[in-house]
């Protein structure tokens, strides 16, 4: 071994390598990861849903499945509208503020039209199905009670249009969907415009 | 001097394991079919063919429209409107309008699924299919294939390529007697080079839906490939470094 | 550096606290940094690194690809094109499988070749050779039951053949090829039993022997193309004079073979995954069809040389068995090479031209039988395919004489070596 080393050739090379080689480890793991995102048939099982609405009496609700979860679509009577404001005092985040839904459903009503509300059925607390409890005065739920939905797991309230009342554990008022009238009778559930569908 | 021999001798040795590709696949020689995936024009012609003439009877059923669409840069509306004739959702793949048992009933067998149809036969088979029907009054279609004699698909495109009739060498030998030429005494509505350029679209079209990512494997490949030279030569140069030590 | 203090662990924090616990510094030394290998090393050497990094390829890919593929007669095909479209990048994973099976193969038979050519199976090394043959028998039924999974036709069809291998051993053959196929065809509880073999079973077997495979190379040390022992002549501190350090010298090295490799397999991967039918076989695009055999059958490449021998053995005495026999013959040789080589000298260099013209009409034979393996047994194939299946086995059966017979030239005490 007569000849000198010349180390910082050697560290050169050696981070050169290593480096191209980590970059090179960082793109194959890149298509690694991205193949654990919702694939193609996720997303055509998960497109939106069109739902008829012409035929849903006032007062009555349905559901539907979209994404393994279950949408509701209430359409509210005009007593139910005006019980919203009566919940108003007593409701956690009133303005919805501090929850999630489209900027065009962050109101009073939480919809696009007042009558109807489309709304995930998932308490925001542990991910229940809250009930129905449309009457007021229900007493299974109290006797002031201003009409709204009851989640059965950890006895979270909301108002009718989903907004949650002060003192429950759920930490905000229920997810609204990105939704949209194709027509007067007709709601695709799932995104904003019937383009992005 | 020894290092050269061994160098050698792994280049022959590679030579003889690696290099029979194509070998396995010889078979049957058909001209090239010579459809170019890379021509989104011939593709959207393809995929309009395959849509009208095809998806009547045969499904693609691992193909989905929206993707299609995505990677032949077909506008959504131009989509609804004139390709999806079996389904509303773009997401949907692509099912036939003919219900299997129907088709039973009609022709015998069930149309195959297209969707893999151009790796399982090859382009060039499909295109010769496609181009060798010929009018022979024995089969209830009244035509059959020099490709797939016997053939229970009817001619769906004679409106397009006219009907042929085959010429075959007239051979005292027993057997098969060998398909010599085509001649066309009913044209069609398109010229032979326009039935040609037709077939030629659908079978791009159904290779496409064999592998939808071909064209951007190899398009990627060529990055991946680039990046490796940059890194063996760092590798090259590092090991050269290191191996001034040893004498 | 505390190379005289190895095992014990010196200084402070996590890693001598570590090293205090579990010899991780122990280990590291002895199986690679302090793990002296002879310098003159070839090319030839490098393809048992590279079969290690394809073998990681294929855990890694076939994890992947086992969360999105549905071993069940009715759905693997599609769950296969579900990979191949509707998966993001699944089509990568899926190609850099397949194309990893044949890689594995490739790089495992030249690794093998280079045990044959430099006497690497002599002894000491006939524990190291054995379970490198285990390994190459796991790998081969690890093939064998991936290539059913994708559910194609030449998938059905080719597990029908081999199975049926198994039937024609007399009188328990029968039972035996249900008693595999767990049904009375290649059905979907066969595919069921194939999966939980080819993602578990095969895997933990071929990680184990690997292991052992590693680790009986580092107590008796590597061969090298000399065939000499370089640990006969050592320096004060017992430090073999013709050794270099695996780490770094032999680590940049592969690297740099690593980068070779991974050039010819991308290109491979990327512009000719198919590689013209050889590596996916048109007929395996179509689904399984119990009712259509593809026109040609016939096994993926690498296991086309015993494929051949099988077909060159005609039936006689009412049964089909001695094709068999000659088949898996072809492969138990193999193990016998430590004791069928009488050679006094390990590498094929100082071996006389006997020797070295068996071993040459042994690998063009090999090429040929593959060659005969895929193409239909007809014409000139069948007498081919017997011929060199003779001189295959004339290779390993003679060789206790020719060996013992032949000349050799003299070894040098040191190892050849041409500094770069």
């Amino acid at each position: 071994m007569s000849e000198q080393v010349d180390y910082s050739r050697r560290r050169l090379l050696t981070a050169a390598t290593a480096l191209t080689g980590a970059v090179g480890a960082v793109l194959v793991a890149t298509p690694f990861l991205a193949s654990w995102k919702p694939s193609a048939r996720a997303k055509a099982m998960g497109a939106p849903v069109e739902i008829d609405v012409s035929k849903l009496e006032v007062g009555a609700m349905l559901k539907v499945e979209w994404r393994g979860k279950p949408v509701w679509i209430l359409r509210r009577t005009p007593a139910m509208l005006k019980q919203l404001a009566v919940a108003e005092p007593f409701l956690a985040d009133p303005h919805s503020d501090g929850s999630i839904q489209p900027a065009y459903a962050k109101n009073d009503a939480r919809s696009l039209k007042p009558e109807y509300l489309v709304m995930l059925g998932v308490c925001t607390h542990l991910g229940c199905s809250p009930l129905s409890k449309f009457e007021v005065a229900d007493v299974t739920v109290s006797a002031d009670w201003p009409g709204g939905f009851y989640c059965p797991c950890h006895g979270s309230k909301y108002d009718l249009s989903g907004r949650v009342f002060k003192g429950a554990p759920a930490p905000s008022n229920m997810t609204v969907p990105p939704y949209t009238f194709l027509t007067d009778g007709k709601i695709l559930v799932g995104a904003d415009s019937a383009a992005a569908a | 001097m020894m290092r050269i021999k061994n160098l050698a001798m792994l280049v022959v040795a590679a030579g003889l394991l690696l290099p029979l590709a194509g070998i396995a696949h010889e078979g049957e020689a058909f001209p090239h079919a010579g459809n170019d995936p890379y021509s989104q024009a011939s593709l959207q012609r393809g995929a309009r063919n395959f849509m009208n003439y095809c998806s009547g009877c045969h499904s693609a059923k691992f193909v989905r429209y929206n993707r299609v669409a995505k990677d032949l840069g077909i506008p959504d509306s131009e989509l609804r409107a004139n390709l999806m004739f079996t389904s509303d959702k773009p997401a949907d793949t692509i099912q036939s309008a003919m219900p299997a048992a129907d088709a039973i009933k009609w022709f015998g067998v069930a149309p195959p699924d297209l969707s893999l149809i151009a790796r399982s036969r090859g382009t060039d088979h499909v295109y010769a299919f496609l181009m060798g029907f010929y009018k022979d009054p024995s089969r209830p279609t009244g035509v059959n294939n020099t490709v797939l004699a016997g053939t229970a698909m009817p001619h769906v495109l004679a409106d397009l390529q006219g009907v042929q009739t085959a010429i075959f060498k007239s051979t005292e030998a027993a057997g098969a007697p060998e398909f010599e030429k085509f001649e066309l005494p009913v044209p069609g509505t398109l010229s032979p080079e326009q039935y040609a350029e037709f077939v030629r679209d659908t079978v791009n079209f159904l290779e496409y839906m064999a592998e939808p990512i071909q064209t951007t494997r190899r398009d990627l490949g060529v990055w991946v490939v680039l990046f490796l030279l940059i890194f063996t030569g760092f590798a090259y140069l590092l090991y050269k470094e290191f191996w001034r030590d040893v004498r | 550096m505390a190379s005289e203090n190895s095992g014990t662990p010196q200084g402070s924090g996590l890693w001598a606290w570590i090293n205090a616990r579990l010899p991780l510094d122990k280990m590291l030394k002895e199986h690679v940094t302090e793990y002296y290998a002879p310098k003159n090393f070839n090319l030839w050497y490098v393809f048992g690194a590279l079969s290690l990094v394809v073998l990681v390829n294929q855990l890694v890919t076939g994890i992947f690809l086992t969360m999105s593929y549905k071993p069940s007669a009715a759905e693997a095909f599609a769950s296969v094109e579900y990979i191949m479209r509707d998966v993001d990048w699944g089509w990568l994973i899926r190609y850099m499988h397949s194309t990893g099976a044949s890689a594995f193969f490739i790089v495992v038979y030249l690794h093998m070749f280079r045990a044959l050519m430099y006497g690497s199976y002599r002894a000491p090394r006939e524990l190291l050779w054995i379970f490198g043959m285990l390994i190459y028998l796991a790998l081969m039924a690890e093939a064998f039951m991936g290539y059913l999974l994708p559910w194609g036709n030449m998938s059905y069809w080719g597990a029908q053949v081999i199975v049926s291998l198994f039937g024609t051993i007399p009188v328990i053959g029968d039972s035996l090829a249900e008693w595999i196929k767990g049904d009375y065809y290649i059905s979907d509880i066969t595919l069921n039993r194939f999966f939980a073999l080819h993602v578990i079973a095969i895997p933990l077997i071929l990680l184990f022997l690997v292991v052992s495979h590693i680790l009986a190379l580092h107590e008796v040390g590597s061969n090298n193309p000399d065939g000499i022992e370089i640990k006969k002549h050592k320096d004060a501190k017992g430090i073999p004079l013709d050794g270099v350090k695996f780490h770094p010298y032999y680590t940049v090295k592969d690297t740099f073979a690593l980068g070779v490799f991974l050039i010819v397999f991308c290109s491979i991967l990327f512009f000719a995954p198919t590689f013209g039918g050889m590596f996916l076989e048109a007929p395996n695009f179509d689904q399984a069809n119990p009712m259509q055999t593809p026109p040609h059958i016939a096994p993926v490449w690498y296991f086309t040389p015993f494929y051949a021998m099988l077909r060159a053995v005609p039936s006689f005495l009412g049964t089909q068995v001695w094709g068999v026999l000659v088949m898996f013959g072809a492969i138990a040789l193999l193990f016998f090479m430590p004791w069928l080589d009488r050679s006094p000298v390990r590498s094929v260099r100082y071996k006389g031209p006997i020797t070295k013209i068996a071993l040459g009409i042994f690998a063009v034979s090999f090429v040929v039988l593959g060659y005969c393996g895929m193409k239909p047994p007809q014409g000139i194939f069948p007498l081919l395919a017997r011929i060199f299946t003779g001189l295959y086995f004339a290779f390993f059966l003679l060789m206790p004489w020719y060996s013992r017979l032949d000349r050799t030239k003299p070894v040098p005490d040191r190892v050849t070596y041409d500094a770069h």
